[in-house]
Order: structure tokens, then C-alpha cells, then sequence
């Protein structure tokens, strides 16, 4: 791990150690935290710990001005939520936030000076249909028109091709599970549903329960391979372990429920990884990880290069190959050989242009 | 006390194309950039157009950007150049003989997207008597060539492309750049002022030729002093009128300062209140002209 990268995780651990950088120190902070899309999150840490004074006064301009853009992005998904609602409150079927959106609309603590993408929602299988025939009345239209595009997510996805909204130009990621129909791993939606927690204020709308909210953000970060924003989903991770793992019986019932939805894996990543790099403290939590063999170590190096993928100049030698290992990994644990060659291939050769963007 | 500070004009040709390979630290108005390139046009647009500007000390910069050759087949036989911040690419690559026009774009697109600890507004804005006029833009209406004849007619400079307002004290500060002029325009100034001074053209690019006027001495020397609003005026060129203005409603002009910003509405409630308290301390006209003279004289008579 080099330097840069080390610097950027304990500013993100103890945000009080920002006091102590030197200007040389923060030009590159500045850049690597906003790449890895986490200056707004330094931001508010720096208020929250009384640090802010004592900042150098052009990183007080670049923090002020990346709150502002956290804080924008919040209002945007509030609005959209809004709209979606709207949308979609005639329904009798619960319409799950996933992700950032549910972060947002439940007040949860990695919704905190956090940068979105898409807004992603959860549905029941079979009312897919009414669920786009519905947002497409409202405005949301598909972008992925293209044959082979359609087959691969309808057939084999465990979302819909995204959908654009025509004015607003927003994108919504439709899914109905969380997990590719093909993965190795299987959970069952309709698991999922059965412990949802009612968003406040809106008849149909609902987040994952507690603990699944943690297991789907470590499936997502180690098997879906966007680790573009691998830190940034850490950072999550960290965030809602410390807020739920205080709650008494919590180990216990995440543990129980890793094991329902076949996703102990992806929680011994998580935890793995998020107290290695964010020292996230473990208490009970450690049991879940004590008893199984320890993570491979060339699977904890790839990992290490994912998290430090956000800007080239925390890479460590050897990045470029463990990104491109990194990335046939998530395919391998997408799709079963005999469907992922052709679709590498497909990828490779049929749309060239697609491939390279 | 007095800053011991070295000039782009201090360096020796040696020293500078140095620096630029190694990133130099160029100070415009609120901002540093480290700008690092190896191209001969970045090279002679900073030695004469940016010979005032301050080199930086600070150990942090606010922007990293750097024009380079793109790796790929077309360096052999129609050479091209791609303006990087911070190492992503936000445009295509541009010829290599519009390497300078392709820093001066970048750099603004570095204070359009990232600059949110001020209101940012697509206008151009002069100082004269310690009041600020800002001029909005609407694409050929003759802003930039009526903001470079002001500039080279006794009014400050503040910004030919973005006006920067404070949000917390309202006030406009000076980003201190070049002003970028285009096809017509240039020869209409160069005939005006024939001491004015220009960097090199660039042909044929997406808003055909442009070309970039040296700020004066006043303008770099005075970069840190900020300005209160006094009037905003929309200019519009139109052949064979007098030159004559025109009461704009507050109202109006609110609306189409807020369609014209970079970031309003990522600024949500701060953005309103900011522009809000621009508008209201400002005198509101459109502005006819045809000849520049009768501009100036217009302009001079608001300033009297």
C-alpha cells in the first residue's frame, strides 16, 4: 500500500489526523479524495470533529464547494424519490430503495456527504412488467434498445436495462433481485422481502431490513466489480456496520441471515476488508469471520488494488493486471462459463466502441 | 509588506519551458493552476499572454491540468494535443496547433465544474470607480469584443468568461485571464487598439478562429482586489443603431443571470439568496450599439 493511499484511509479513519497534514500532503489528498468521490465525506468529518479551522484555506474552498455538490445531490434524490412514488404508489407491491437512495430516505449514516449514481430499486419478479409499463407513463424510457443488449438482461440480469427519464435525465437501475440470475451465489428474492423496513412518509416504499442492508452492499462491492467506487462503498459498509452491530443480537442475526440468503461470503469480505482498511471495530462481529480459513491472500492483494483503483497515483505496481484480474473475476462470478465466453466475446469483437467506452 | 514575488516575465525561456515540463505553478485571481505541457503553443501563449501573471509558492494548487500529445497513431501525420485534469480527459483531442486555446478552455472548465465555493455566471465583468459592471452573455451578442474595448479603455478587467460572486459578501472577484476573442472580433480590436497585445491564432476551431487578448498590468496587478456590483448590462450589437440603453426589469434579469450559471442550482438555497442580493444591488439595462466609440462614451457617462 503506498503512502498516498494510507494517508487517504486515516483521514477517513480519524478525521482529527487531518490537523496534522502538511500543505505538500494535501494537494494530493484534495485530488485522491475527490476521485474517489469521498472530499465531501472529509468535509463533513472535518466540521463534525471541530478540525475545519485548522485546514489550509484553498482545501476549505475545494471542501465547501464539494459539500455543496453532496448536499445537491441529496435534495436531487429526495425529489426523484419523490416522483417515483408518484409513479408508483397505486401499485399494491412494495418498492424497495436500494443503496444510496434508501441511505437518503432512511437518514442512515453513510448517507452523509456521500456522492449517487443511479437510483436503484427492488421489486417482486412478477410485477415487473406493471412496474415499467408504469414508470414509462411517467417519463422513465430505455436506453439499451439494441437485441443482444435486451436478451442479456432479461434472460440472464437480475435488472432491466436502465431507464432514462426524458426531461430530467435521471436513471433509474430497475432490479428484481440482487444478484445476477446466473451468479454462483443464489440468493431468493423473495427472502429479501420478508423483512423490509417502511420508509417513513410514502405508502409503498420500503428499504432493505438492517442486516440485509449490509449484506447487499458487500454482495455489490465484492461480486459486481465497479471498483471505481470500491472506497466509497467500503465506506458504507464501515458506516452501517458501526451503526448496527452496537444493537444487541445483532452478530447473531446477521450471521443467520448471511447464511438464508447464501451471502456468508460476501460478508467475510466485507468485514475482512472494512477492518483492515478502515479499522472498523469487530467486537462480536469477529466470531462470523474467526471460525472459517482466513481470505486467500492473492484475493485480499486484488481487493487492495480495487479499493486504491480511485486515482493512478495510489495505485501499487502490479495495479493494471490485478484491475483486469479483478474484472474477469466479477464475470466469473456473474455467469457460468458457457454463457460468459460468448458474452466476453460478444463484448470484445461485436461492439468494439461499446467495449472501449 | 510586499510579497517577493517572480513573474512568468522573470523567467528565462530556459527556466520556463523547465518549469512547464516539470508543472508550473501560474496564480490567476483566486485560483492556482500547475499547468505541465511540452507544446511549443502552450509554451509562447504563457510567455506573452500570461507575462504579468504571479508564479505560486503555495504548496497547494487547485487545479493539476496538462495539455499532452495523445498516444496514438494520428502524432504521425496530424499531431494532436488532450487537455487532462487531474489525469481524466473531459474533452476530445483537439489539433496540436490549438494547444493554448485548448489549456485556456480547460482551465475554465475546471472553475465551471469545481468552483462552487463561489456563484459562478457566465459573464463578462469591468471595474471602473470601484463599481463593477457585468456584462451576461448571450452567444454573438458582441460581449467579448465590447468587454475587451473597455478593458483596453480605462475599466478594469475582472473576467471576460466568469464572474465569480462571493457567497458570503456578495462581492465579484477577478479571475484575471485573457480575454478570448473571436473571428470578426479580433480584427475589430486589433484596428481599435493597435498596441493591444494578442497570442497566436488558432484556425478552424469548433468557434472558428480565436484568438487571446493580453489582460493589462492594472488587471494582474489588482487580481486579489474584489469589487461591488454596480450594473448589469446586456449588450447587443445591431447594425446602424445608436448606441442606447435601456431599463431591464430586476425580475427578468434575475432569471436569465440564474439560466446562466454554472452552478445555481447546486448551490440550492445559498445560489438564491447570493444572486438574489447581486440583482437587487444592481442597475439592470439592455444595451443597443453599433459603433464602439458610442459604446465607450455610453459606459463612461454610467461610470461618471
Amino acid at each position: 500500500m503506498n503512502a498516498a493511499f494510507q494517508r487517504l484511509l486515516t483521514a477517513l479513519q480519524r478525521p482529527e489526523s487531518m490537523a496534522t497534514l502538511t500543505d505538500t500532503e494535501w494537494d494530493a489528498l484534495l485530488r485522491h479524495s475527490r476521485s474517489a468521490s469521498l472530499l465531501s465525506r472529509l468535509a463533513l468529518a472535518a466540521r463534525d470533529c471541530r478540525g475545519w479551522d485548522a485546514l489550509p484555506p484553498r482545501v476549505r474552498q475545494h471542501m465547501r464547494a464539494a459539500t455543496f455538490v453532496a448536499e445537491r445531490q441529496i435534495r436531487a434524490v429526495r425529489w426523484e424519490v419523490h416522483k417515483l412514488h408518484e409513479a408508483l404508489q397505486h401499485l399494491d407491491i412494495p418498492i424497495v430503495l436500494l443503496k444510496g437512495a434508501a441511505y437518503v430516505m432512511d437518514d442512515l449514516p453513510p448517507a452523509h456527504g456521500r456522492l449517487f449514481g443511479d437510483i436503484d430499486l427492488l421489486v417482486p419478479r412478477t410485477h415487473l412488467g406493471e412496474v415499467e409499463m408504469r414508470l414509462r407513463l411517467h417519463g422513465w424510457h430505455g436506453t439499451h434498445h439494441d437485441a443482444y443488449d435486451q436478451r442479456y438482461y432479461r434472460n440472464w440480469m437480475h435488472e432491466i436495462p436502465p431507464i432514462t427519464h426524458i426531461t430530467r435525465g435521471s436513471t433509474l437501475d430497475v432490479h428484481h433481485n440482487i444478484l445476477p440470475l446466473t451468479a454462483r451465489l443464489k440468493p431468493q428474492a423473495s427472502d429479501l422481502f420478508t423483512a423490509l423496513h417502511p420508509i417513513p412518509g410514502y405508502r409503498n416504499l420500503y428499504r432493505l431490513g438492517d442486516a440485509d442492508l449490509i449484506l447487499h452492499s458487500a454482495t455489490h462491492l465484492f461480486h459486481e466489480g465497479e471498483w471505481a467506487h470500491g472506497l466509497r462503498d467500503l465506506v458504507d459498509l464501515d458506516a452501517l456496520l458501526r451503526r448496527f452491530a452496537v444493537e444487541p443480537g445483532f452478530t447473531q442475526k446477521l450471521y443467520t441471515r448471511a447464511n438464508t440468503l447464501d451471502l456468508l461470503k460476501p460478508l467475510q469480505y466485507a468485514l475482512h476488508c472494512t477492518q483492515a482498511l478502515l479499522n472498523t471495530p469487530l467486537n462480536e462481529l469477529g466470531l462470523i469471520t474467526s471460525n472459517k480459513p482466513r481470505l486467500h491472500t492473492l484475493t485480499q492483494q486484488l481487493f487492495m488494488h480495487g479499493f486504491a483503483s480511485a486515482h493512478p497515483d495510489l495505485n501499487a505496481p502490479g495495479a493494471r493486471l490485478a484491475l483486469f484480474a479483478l474484472y474477469l473475476r466479477s464475470h466469473w462470478l456473474r455467469m457460468p462459463p458457457h454463457l460468459l465466453l460468448p458474452h466476453l466475446l460478444h463484448k470484445a469483437l461485436a461492439r468494439p466502441k461499446v467495449a472501449k467506452a | 509588506m510586499i510579497r517577493d514575488v517572480t513573474r512568468i516575465r522573470d523567467l528565462s525561456d530556459q527556466e520556463l519551458t523547465h518549469r512547464l515540463a516539470q508543472g508550473l505553478d501560474l496564480e490567476t485571481g483566486p485560483f492556482v493552476f500547475h499547468i505541465q505541457s511540452r507544446e511549443s503553443a502552450v509554451f509562447n501563449g504563457i510567455r506573452r499572454i500570461y507575462a504579468d501573471f504571479p508564479v505560486s509558492t503555495e504548496a497547494v494548487r487547485d487545479f493539476h491540468v496538462r495539455v499532452r500529445r495523445p498516444t496514438n497513431l494520428r502524432r504521425w501525420y496530424h499531431p494532436q494535443v488532450v487537455f487532462e485534469h487531474d489525469r481524466q480527459s473531459p474533452f476530445k483531442p483537439l489539433p496540436a496547433n490549438h494547444a493554448f486555446a485548448s489549456l485556456e478552455w480547460g482551465m475554465n472548465w475546471c472553475i465551471a465544474g469545481y468552483a462552487h465555493q463561489y456563484l459562478t455566471l457566465h459573464a463578462a465583468v469591468l471595474e471602473r470607480n470601484g463599481r463593477a459592471v457585468m456584462l451576461p452573455g448571450e452567444p454573438g451578442a458582441g460581449k467579448s469584443t465590447l468587454t475587451a474595448a473597455l478593458s483596453l479603455s480605462g475599466w478594469r478587467l475582472l473576467t471576460d468568461e466568469t464572474a465569480l460572486v462571493d457567497l458570503d459578501t456578495g462581492e465579484l472577484w477577478p479571475m484575471a485571464r485573457p480575454i478570448n476573442l473571436k473571428n470578426n472580433s479580433i480584427d475589430i480590436i486589433q484596428a481599435f487598439a493597435h498596441d493591444a497585445v494578442f497570442g497566436d491564432k488558432a484556425f478552424d476551431t469548433h468557434k472558428g478562429t480565436v484568438a487571446h487578448l493580453k489582460p493589462s498590468q492594472e488587471t494582474v496587478l489588482r487580481m486579489h482586489e474584489p469589487c461591488r456590483i454596480g450594473w448589469v448590462i446586456f449588450p447587443r450589437w445591431q447594425a446602424d443603431s445608436p448606441a442606447r440603453l435601456t431599463r431591464r426589469p430586476r425580475a427578468d434579469t434575475f432569471v436569465f443571470a440564474a439560466e446562466n450559471s454554472f452552478n445555481y442550482s447546486i448551490l440550492g438555497e445559498t445560489g438564491f439568496r447570493t444572486l438574489e442580493g447581486l440583482i437587487r444591488a444592481a442597475d439592470c439595462y439592455d444595451f443597443q450599439y453599433s459603433h464602439l466609440d458610442e459604446a465607450l462614451s455610453t459606459f463612461e457617462s454610467l461610470s461618471a
